[in-house]
């Protein structure tokens, strides 16, 4: 299982260099540290908690391989009729790509097409997908969730710094690490009007940054730096804020999302908007990222502590 | 001999996601089962990512004298789908954690017996004859 995860990994990493050879920078940066960096991290955690060994038996391979050649034959014959790789005049250039592409630095001006597409265009999407990010913190908190009582606390914590004593380099260059990436996931966020980044991927680099910090101090001294509830109360607010600027466009005699009307001037209107929505974004994406790595090292320590009191 | 060229990104799309398709069905484990819905997913993403490819376009970030552009729609949708594809896998991995909590196995071969098993007994109890 432990090839398992780590193999997912390296094809995350493999799959943003794809990504970024068919530029798609914005992407590649997201998958990046998604893909091989916090998905990964997830797996882990998991498989150490549920165990590494595997049943070889698999049921019915012949069958499950027959469903796949024939659901991948008739896949490939579907292919024939689609444009070829790499054409300009392939439909799905011709219909909104072109308004994205040449009007949009005149409507919203910013260069990033992408980010401008993102948080004004199709601002409501985003808001969509917010939510369920936000939806999904709430679902993993309702799985994983544990009462800590003070005691075992005390108890955690105390098996954590000896446990963490042993890693006297990795924490050093650690620390020295940390200030540096949550600057970087700073500057992604800012930078995002210009620039590859948005809310989306600072949110996933802030978050690494701290599960980096929890990983070496442990859970407990995570926690005394960033307290749960305050997370959770964060990640609420990111999604308030994206809807507030919503219904004060709407105040404004826009229509919902309609950034043009914040501001005298269309597009500086644009722009605090869009730098609103993206930080709106963010906020919900690190502190739904890091609530669900607390939660789930939560729970193993919860399972550890268990195992400990029944032995 | 064109249309090979021209299409083969669409067949590597297909080769993954029969890949992870096959390993939703064949395989029992969890987590495994997460991993190949992970591979069926990114390959949709790569679907998504290569239409938007123009040959000979840049990176759409406007910049004075650049014309040609990939597509920054596809972008936008596949880059907020990976972190919903992230939630909703940090979703699937607690149930899948819950599940070992509940039964001690994360096979499903194993938790379908145990049910077969525990609907058994009830039936039992509740029909005597």
């Amino acid at each position: 299982m432990f090839a398992v995860v780590m193999l997912a990994g390296i094809y995350g990493l493999v799959s943003a260099s794809f990504f970024v050879a068919m530029d798609a920078v914005d992407v590649a940066f997201t998958e990046a540290s998604v893909g091989a960096g916090i998905s990964t991290l997830l797996m882990l955690t998991t498989v150490a908690m549920t165990g590494r060994t595997e049943h070889v038996a698999r049921h019915k391979p012949l069958l499950a391989l027959l469903v796949v050649a024939i659901t991948g034959g008739l896949l490939i014959y579907g292919t024939f009729d689609m444009p070829y790789f790499g054409s300009a005049d392939a439909p799905a250039h011709n219909h909104v790509a072109p308004r994205y592409l040449y009007d949009s630095i005149k409507e919203i001006g910013v260069p990033n097409m992408v980010t401008s597409v993102l948080a004004s265009y199709r601002g409501f999407d985003t808001f969509g997908e917010v939510t369920v990010i936000f939806t999904a913190g709430i679902g993993v908190l309702a799985l994983l969730s544990v009462v800590r009582r003070p005691e075992d606390e005390a108890e955690m914590e105390a098996i954590n710094d000896s446990m963490h004593e042993k890693h006297l380099i990795l924490r050093v260059v650690i620390k020295t690490l940390i200030p540096f990436i949550l600057l970087y996931a700073f500057y992604v966020q800012f930078h995002g009007d210009y620039g590859p980044g948005g809310g989306f991927q600072a949110g996933v680099i802030f978050a690494a940054g701290i599960i980096l910090y929890a990983l070496l101090f442990g859970l407990s001294a995570a926690r005394r730096v960033i307290r749960q509830p305050f997370v959770q109360l964060l990640s609420a607010i990111g999604v308030l804020v994206y809807g507030s600027v919503g219904v004060v466009s709407m105040l404004n005699g826009g229509t919902f999302l309609d950034y043009s009307v914040l501001s005298a001037d269309p597009i500086a209107g644009q722009h605090l908007g869009i730098l609103l929505i993206e930080l709106g974004v963010g906020l919900t994406v690190a502190s739904v990222m890091i609530i669900i790595f607390f939660s789930f090292s939560a729970r193993s320590e919860y399972q550890q502590t268990k195992a400990g009191k029944s032995l | 001999m064109n249309m090979i060229l021209g299409l083969y990104n669409y067949w590597i799309v297909i080769v993954l996601m029969m890949i992870g398709f096959y390993i939703i069905i064949a395989h029992g484990h969890l987590i495994k089962k997460i991993v190949g819905l992970n591979i069926f997913q990114t390959s949709v993403f790569i679907f998504y990512i290569s239409v938007g490819k123009v040959e000979g376009g840049t990176a759409p970030i406007w910049q004075e004298g650049i014309v040609l552009f990939s597509n920054p729609l596809p972008h936008v949708l596949i880059l907020t789908a990976i972190v919903v594809g992230i939630a909703t896998t940090a979703l699937g991995l607690a149930l899948t954690i819950r599940l070992h909590e509940a039964y001690g196995t994360i096979d499903e071969d194993e938790i379908q017996a145990m049910d077969n098993q525990e609907m058994a007994n009830q039936d039992k109890e509740h029909q005597p004859c």
